[in-house]
């Protein structure tokens, strides 16, 4: 496993699927880790101690209600918040066991390990081939070009939609192909983890569950982490689920704090914790 | 439900118009009436400058536009206006003005939207702004007494680096002075650099966070974000400011007028004075008289119709570059 190389960046792709295992049954590899995180903006401590795995080639959801900032943890797993001005990260995010806040480590490697898909489908305004190309091209990845944005397309289920207008504009896809090809885009660099930040929150239920089938499928060679406001859909796709919320601590200030994290069938039908059941059973949120 | 029902009462209160129409109204007269109005005034202008100066376009023809010759008072003959040479010397000063101003200011447009630190912004904004306000005569006189002489040497090295080249010796040719082609360029560059500036930092800073977002979590550097975010995004707008950098450089007058060495001249050497179109009418106009007013008029014109011919041109391309993108056109 390639696991020490965060500093440097290697011209082709260092991939190791890890398990084969896609069904249902979760499995116990953590390829990251989060210790005592917490995330702030300036001087606010927007996320306060967060202590979790990520396990390999499983999905890891993360939910809770609005504020909460299970946003700002998936951020800070590839140093995404680090454009943010002000932003800063405590304790340890590791990955393979290596610290990715350590000093040497390269932020730009990280996110290439570490993959990201957004809110909004953000396609470049490009065509839909050199949307796929592009990651491939700045990281120098050898081989056909050709060869490689089919093959990303094709496990993002998009290839059959798009395969006669690759030279048309991506823009002019509708939302849910957008977003499927923001996930060949990061797909096309094979990062090991690929973070989603509510990526179907601006899709329709058939896109929806276009998306949800992927993640599935995608399992067998990659470890996804999807923030989601929608608690069947953590229910559906993920093997594990952090439940967050947001506290108000004795200063009155509000922060986002890591209530519960456990296998999915587990959180939902019996949760250790009170506000975990409230917000679940629709109480609280 | 049937079709027939009609829903009580519902008409008299949908076709109510309450106060808020009349500010409607006023307002949509308004915009109607200001935009009409800009274009009534570009109509009077060309009518009127088209009118005044019909003498020459009739005593030169075509000529006018295809004659190098300009000479309003000949020992026998009639009087010779051929505007050739100066809409040369406006399009190669100018152009020489956009191949440093561009480079130039997108460098810093970049710089301020994406590397510069938060506090530095504000006040390199307005230092590049105020760059804008400095009067064109200052920078003429700056031109003509600092500038120009400055920068013969240069000029000279370049000339004996390069001129024994076949076609790059042709640009960088003799040197007769600091005055000519070269140095109109560089101070026009000096004073588009801030309009190209503000308005290409204009466009960088909308480009979505998202656009950025998708770049950065791909492994993108900050360089290859720029490129694979920020231009595609910015193109029509970045064309928009050189299109207005261009327009103020063709415009220029003054500045231009006392810099570029003021002879009558088509050459390909950069260092060889010449004059622009803007230049020869502020130099003659006091002095001239009949077909000679109507002639420099002339050029006023087909300065204008060079200027509205980039525009298009450049509306055109920016309108496709567009339509590419979103897809409309394959």
């Amino acid at each position: 496993m390639a696991s020490n190389n965060l500093t440097t960046r290697p011209s082709v792709a260092v991939h190791a699927p890890g398990g084969t295992a896609s069904g249902v049954e979760p499995t116990d590899t953590p390829v990251m880790q989060l210790r005592d995180v917490s995330v702030y903006y300036g001087s606010y401590e927007a996320v306060r101690g967060t202590t979790m795995p990520i396990q390999q080639n499983q999905v890891t959801a993360m939910i809770g209600p609005s504020g909460c900032g299970k946003s700002t943890v998936l951020r800070a797993l590839n140093r995404m918040n680090d454009p943010i001005p002000g932003a800063r990260v405590s304790g340890e995010v590791s990955f393979h066991g290596q610290d990715l806040y350590a000093r040497d480590v390269d932020p730009i490697q990280v996110r290439r390990r570490i993959g990201m898909v957004f809110q909004k489908p953000n396609p470049f305004p490009k065509s839909i081939f050199d949307n796929v190309a592009y990651g491939l091209r700045i990281n120098g990845i050898k081989g056909r070009l050709d060869d490689h944005v089919e093959e990303a397309l094709t496990k993002a289920a998009l290839w059959d939609e798009v395969k006669d207008k690759l030279r048309k504009s991506a823009l002019a896809l509708s939302g849910g192909q957008q977003q499927r090809l923001c996930i060949a885009r990061t797909i096309a660099v094979k990062p090991e983890v690929i973070l989603m930040d509510e990526p179907c929150s601006a899709l329709d239920p058939i896109a929806t569950a276009k998306i949800e089938d992927l993640m599935f499928e995608l399992t067998s060679d990659y470890t996804i982490v999807i923030v989601t406001h929608n608690m069947q859909q953590a229910a559906r796709v993920s093997h594990y689920t952090a439940f967050f919320t947001a506290e108000v601590d004795d200063k009155q200030v509000r922060h986002g704090r890591l209530v519960e994290f456990s296998q999915t069938g587990k959180l939902f039908t019996n949760p250790a914790d009170k506000r975990t059941e409230d917000y679940i059973t629709g109480r609280f949120g | 439900m049937t079709l027939t029902n009609k829903p009580p009462t519902a008409r008299s209160t949908l076709s109510q118009r309450g106060s808020s129409a009349l500010g409607d109204r006023v307002f949509s007269w308004w915009t109607l009436g200001t935009g009409l109005l800009v274009l009534a005034i570009l109509g009077l202008i060309l009518i009127t400058t088209v009118r005044e100066a019909w003498p020459a376009f009739d005593a030169m023809g075509l000529r006018f536009l295809t004659e190098r010759t300009w000479d309003p008072n000949p020992a026998a003959g009639d009087a010779i206006f051929g505007a050739l040479s100066f809409a040369f010397g406006t399009a190669i000063s100018s152009l020489i003005a956009l191949l440093f101003a561009v480079p130039v200011s997108v460098g810093i447009a970049l710089f301020l939207t994406e590397l510069a630190p938060r506090r530095l912004r504000g006040p390199a904004v307005t230092v590049i702004d105020l760059l804008a306000a400095v009067p064109s005569v200052v920078f003429g006189l700056w031109g003509i007494l600092v500038v120009a002489p400055a920068m013969v040497p240069v000029y000279q090295w370049l000339h004996d680096v390069f001129g024994g080249i076949p076609v790059l010796g042709s640009i960088f040719g003799p040197v007769s002075s600091g005055r000519n082609f070269m140095t109109a360029g560089l101070i026009l560059a000096i004073m588009v650099t801030p309009i190209i500036t503000s308005i290409t930092r204009e466009v960088f800073s909308t480009v979505p966070r998202a656009d950025k977002d998708a770049a950065l979590a791909l492994g993108a550097t900050r360089w290859e974000m720029i490129r694979g975010a920020v231009f595609p995004h910015s193109f029509g707008g970045v064309v928009g400011a050189v299109m207005l950098g261009l327009g103020r450089a063709m415009g220029e007058t003054i500045a231009v007028a006392l810099v570029i060495g003021g002879a009558t001249n088509i050459t390909a050497n950069l260092f060889a004075p010449g004059n622009s179109m803007a230049a020869v009418i502020v130099q003659q106009f006091g002095e001239s008289t009949g077909t000679f007013t109507a002639a420099l008029i002339g050029l006023g014109v087909v300065l204008f119709a060079m200027t509205v011919l980039i525009n298009v041109l450049a509306q055109t391309v920016v309108r496709r570059a567009e339509a590419r993108m979103k897809g409309s056109v394959a």
